[in-house]
């Protein structure tokens, strides 16, 4: 049992995982601080015979204090975070040379689209590929989204990727694989029956290898 | 003839004639009544939800065996035992559902609201007692019409308690047509009871409190409450508004949430956040206002900072409504929104730290006493600031996107909704229950209960952050269809189990609450020491609670006041340095 | 002009807001109604911020010289009811009763005017799902006079007007049991909280039918 997180395989992976460490040790500080205090204060002040309690009512600098700390640690937080919400899903986040792939979603399976060796999306010779993900490494990838009946959410935990899938918005999220395998994607909100099930896979190639995969598509699909 | 709402009179309510069985504990108007036939509902409620709650860990943990008395359940729910994968997301569904609408809101809100508004505030009643009477009778209306979604066609909705559209929106996608409208329209229902019971309890905490109780001088659990029926007036109505445009969707062919014609899939979630957020701190400020008000019994000492606990219920509730976003991060929306929900989501952490900080300070210097409901208390803060603290991580937008829709929720919503209000729901009816039912409940099992549920509550919950954190999905079936969750098998059992026990050692405090009920210890006026107006009547009190208007001197929290030898002191008890306040009458 | 005295705060409690308990409760309640319109109308804004295309030009599917005339009755009624109270609170019963009754008709007509719109609207093909197969509107949209689709126009149109007309039906119902009162002398110069709390609701019900209008009809 453990708060370490799973290894990761994305570029953008390390900067989400090291915000949550960061926030994992202060969080863990507060915790410590609190339920210590908590136990310490139930056992020191326990009522015995011949004791009273203080009537105090409170201290407006001990208020300041727990006010302005949470409040100043809270702000670098956010203040961290939104540096990285930004790269990772701002507007203009999505890398130029991005390969681009058309995912269409439906219940419950995930057809990716490639663009095929012409490089266009959106060309006689794109093909489908279904609940299979091909992408070669260091490469960023951009995935247009596209729901056909109900929200999914693509989830990728090693790439540290999530992003939901809605009928009627055009929806884009992007990443780089750093390291060569096999991982899994999952559907991220309920879609219905089959939710549980709508699982699918990314291969993340070398990029000799990906040429190979592509070629043996291409060939394959001028056999039929 | 002019008849008053409430008879401010307390000598009127000496009436002549006796009421019936039927208007003396069926349809009656007496605030203390109707708040006991909230807990009966709720607890029956909780229950149900509690046993859905099995059902589902039963199939994370032993997905291969029958459930213990599956053969019980229809085929069109579990063949054999085995759960279906579509009655599975109806479980989920009904489980949230049942939970935060039928057992916890009616728990802090109905009951507490009820009961304790117009005794800790010297009114006879609430303002308006028989729009009281209604509303329980249309909130109970509203749970039995929620209870037949689950004999209908289709079975019962199964697109998660936040009812999703397009999901929710058409039968096509789910197969639930009946159960999905049925579950919209007993919302709707239970939406207009918690309306008339919030402007009642606003009305009589703005009108009825007895000369003398200046806002300043009551209690925290009556501002809680207070703040709490205002946010239940300005959001519920949202949800109906989209509840019913959901409706429309699905029975007459409206679009809101149709994209193929005009609508947006992503209103509904606006519109279900807007009033969902707002709600979860109705779910937890009675919570902490109670929990106030038995930690300084306990701790014999004023809660410290009392005007500063004041202003944090006000800043919540009002942050309350900016942060809606924050379910929302990984949606589609502008990610811009997400930067700026993520910045109020941050302040919002502030006052609730402020609070855990107010409860320790509470405690500090103080003379403890372990009664029942103040280890309940302390324990509802140990689980409350674990609650608090895992938000930062799904505050931090980068974090939620790996966290959102994973068990790391599910573990920070029971870490609030458990660990933070049922823990503190369990101190109330144990501190509350000598004033409703005239006995005490048993301390030893009272003691007993709350050390086991504490254990098992935490071994249930806890390793629920560890399952999030690799990145175990919610509301799937079966996790071991994927690779990377095969591994967290032992872990779902080792959670199911925890559960059960959990869920078994509940029958201390149901016995408890029942046999003390006949054979508990009888009780006398104020049986904690305690300072509240409720502690200077009868157990129970009468009809019209008080002989004559009582009037009131000072605050709340005078334990180990100086200016008396008891560690206590009554809010109406005179001293010779006192003097009547204007409003006071002969 | 001096308070009667159970139209004040109760006595012999501490001041909250100085007004006697059921206005205060009616103010309360209308803060709800303002939350539930705002649901709707919020919706709507966005859902036509988001598909403009959707809304026909004032005037060429809506009645706008109708609903022009009853919302100049709905505000004719509020007249009315100010008059009833302050018919009362001068002890008048016989021009509280007059006035009452006129509220009450004039309510009524409006409810009864809107459902007559209704039931023409939705004989020329608009429907709260959009237009109707085969309709004279469906027609026109398809030869390129009206937008090609209406579903969230007619959706949106038909949500809010409705549950602003099943509010004022409320509203009828709940005056003509204060007519009824008023009738058999319930209410003194002393004591007429019933006509000012229904008198409350009736002009918030005729101010959102004001939004409504303009925004819904006019825009």
């Amino acid at each position: 049992m453990s708060w370490i997180l799973p290894p990761s395989a994305s570029t953008f992976a390390g900067e989400i995982d090291f915000l949550y460490y960061v926030i994992l040790v202060i969080t863990g500080i507060a915790f410590v601080v609190v339920e210590v205090g908590l136990l310490v204060f139930a056992i020191k002040y326990r009522a015995r015979p011949g004791r009273k309690a203080q009537y105090i009512e409170g201290s407006t600098k001990a208020e300041i204090i727990w006010t302005a700390v949470p409040a100043v640690t809270l702000v670098i937080i956010g203040l961290m975070s939104g540096g990285v919400w930004n790269h990772i899903k701002g507007r203009n986040s999505i890398p130029p040379n991005a390969i681009p792939y058309e995912v269409h979603v439906k219940q419950f399976e995930w057809n990716f689209t490639y663009r095929g060796p012409d490089g266009q999306l959106g060309t006689s010779d794109d093909f489908i590929v279904r609940n299979q993900l091909h992408i070669p490494v260091n490469r960023p990838v951009e995935l247009q989204l596209i729901a056909e009946d109900v929200i999914h959410s693509f989830f990728v935990p090693a790439f540290r990727v999530k992003q939901d899938a809605v009928p009627g918005m055009d929806i884009r999220v992007w990443f780089e694989a750093t390291k060569v395998g096999e991982y899994e994607i999952a559907c991220a909100e309920l879609c219905g029956l089959g939710h549980y099930r709508m699982r699918a896979r990314v291969f993340v190639h070398s990029a000799e290898d990906y040429q190979q995969w592509l070629s043996d598509r291409a060939a394959a699909a001028d056999e039929e | 003839m002019a008849t008053s709402a409430v008879s401010l009179e307390p000598a009127a309510h000496v009436e002549a004639h006796e009421l019936s069985f039927l208007r003396k504990y069926i349809f009656s108007t007496d605030h203390k009544i109707i708040g006991i036939q909230f807990l009966l509902m709720s607890f029956v409620f909780l229950l149900f939800g509690g046993l859905m709650a099995m059902m589902i860990r039963w199939q994370l943990g032993f997905p291969e065996r029958p459930l213990p008395a599956g053969q019980l359940l229809p085929e069109t729910m579990a063949p054999g035992g085995i759960l279906l994968p579509e009655f599975y997301n109806s479980l989920v569904t009904m489980h949230g559902t049942i939970m935060v609408f039928f057992a916890i809101m009616p728990l802090l809100v109905g009951v507490f609201g009820n009961y304790l508004i117009p005794l800790k505030l010297g009114a006879p009643d609430m303002a308006f007692p028989r729009l009281n009477m209604a509303s329980f009778w249309i909130a109970f209306s509203a749970g039995i019409l929620m209870m037949a979604g689950f004999f209908v066609e289709g079975g019962h909705a199964a697109a998660g308690w936040t009812a999703y559209a397009p999901l929710s929106a058409d039968p096509e996608w789910t197969g639930v047509s009946g159960g999905q409208q049925i579950w919209l329209l007993s919302i709707a229902i239970l939406g207009l009871a918690s309306i008339m019971g919030a402007l009642n309890y606003i009305t009589t905490v703005v009108n009825l409190r007895a000369p003398g109780m200046t806002w300043f001088r009551m209690p925290l659990s009556i501002w809680a409450l207070f703040v709490t029926a205002i946010l239940v007036l300005l959001a519920i109505p949202i949800l109906s508004g989209a509840a019913i445009m959901l409706f429309f969707d699905q029975t007459i062919g409206t679009h809101f949430f149709d994209w193929t014609d005009g609508g947006q899939v992503i209103l509904w979630q606006h519109l279900f956040w807007y009033f969902g957020h707002p709600e979860v701190y109705i779910l937890i400020l009675p919570a902490m206002g109670m929990v106030s008000d038995i930690i300084a019994n306990g701790s014999r000492k004023p809660v410290f900072g009392y005007h500063s606990m004041v202003f944090a219920l006000i800043s919540i509730s009002f942050l309350g409504w900016v942060v809606w976003g924050h379910h929302m991060f990984q949606s589609g929306m502008n990610p811009t929104l997400g930067m700026t929900f993520m910045i109020s989501t941050m302040i919002i952490a502030v006052p609730s730290a402020i609070k855990v900080f107010n409860w320790m300070g509470t405690m500090w210097r103080g003379n403890i006493r372990f009664h029942v409901p103040m280890l309940h208390s302390v324990g509802f803060v140990a689980m409350f600031v674990i609650g608090g603290l895992s938000g930062i991580f799904m505050a931090a937008t980068p974090v939620d996107i790996y966290i959102h829709d994973t068990y790391f929720i599910v573990a920070h919503i029971h870490y609030v909704l458990f660990g933070g209000s049922l823990f503190a729901i369990f101190a109330a009816v144990t501190y509350w229950y000598p004033k409703m039912f005239g006995r005490m409940m048993n301390s030893t099992v009272g003691k007993v209960h709350f050390w086991l549920t504490f254990l098992f509550y935490n071994m249930t919950f806890f390793p629920m952050h560890d399952l999030g954190i690799a990145g175990h999905m919610r509301r799937i079936y079966d996790p071991s269809q994927y690779e990377f969750l095969q591994p967290l098998a032992p872990l779902n059992r080792f959670i199911t189990v925890s559960a059960l026990l959990l869920f078994t050692v509940q029958i201390l405090f149901a016995a408890n609450f029942i046999m003390s009920w006949f054979k508990g210890k009888k009780a006398g006026e104020n049986p904690w020491e305690a300072n509240g107006l409720e502690w200077t009547v009868p157990s129970p009190p009468p009809h019209g609670n008080f002989a004559k208007v009582p009037t009131v001197y000072r605050g709340p929290y005078e334990y180990s006041s100086p200016l008396v030898e008891e560690d206590f002191l009554l809010q109406t008890r005179k001293l010779a340095s006192d003097v009547d306040p204007a409003a006071a009458g002969p | 002009m001096a308070h009667p005295a159970l139209m004040k705060p109760p006595a012999r409690r501490e001041i909250g807001a100085d007004v006697y308990s059921e206005k205060l409760g009616m103010w309360v309640f209308l803060g709800s109604e303002v939350m539930f319109f705002t649901a709707l109308i919020g919706s709507y804004i966005i859902l036509r911020f988001g598909s403009p295309e959707q809304w026909a030009a004032p005037g060429q599917i809506l009645n706008i010289p109708l609903t022009a005339v009853n919302t100049f009755l709905l505000i004719c009624s509020s007249v009315t009811m100010v008059k009833a109270f302050a018919a009362i609170q001068d002890g008048d019963q016989r021009l509280l009763k007059l006035y009452m009754l006129a509220t009450v008709a004039i309510g009524a007509a409006f409810v009864g005017v809107q459902a007559y719109e209704y039931t023409h609207l939705v004989h020329a093909g608009f429907l709260p799902s959009g237009y109707s197969a085969g309709s004279e509107l469906a027609e026109r949209a398809a030869e390129g006079l009206l937008p090609v689709s209406v579903g969230v126009y007619g959706s949106s149109f038909y949500t809010m007007t409705g549950f602003h007309g099943f509010h004022v039906s409320v509203g009828v119902i709940c005056m003509s049991f204060v007519t009824w009162k008023a009738y058999r002398g319930a209410y003194t110069k002393e004591d007429h909280r019933g006509v000012e709390v229904v008198g409350l609701y009736w002009h918030f019900v005729d101010l959102v039918w004001i939004i409504l209008f303009t925004i819904v009809y006019l825009v």
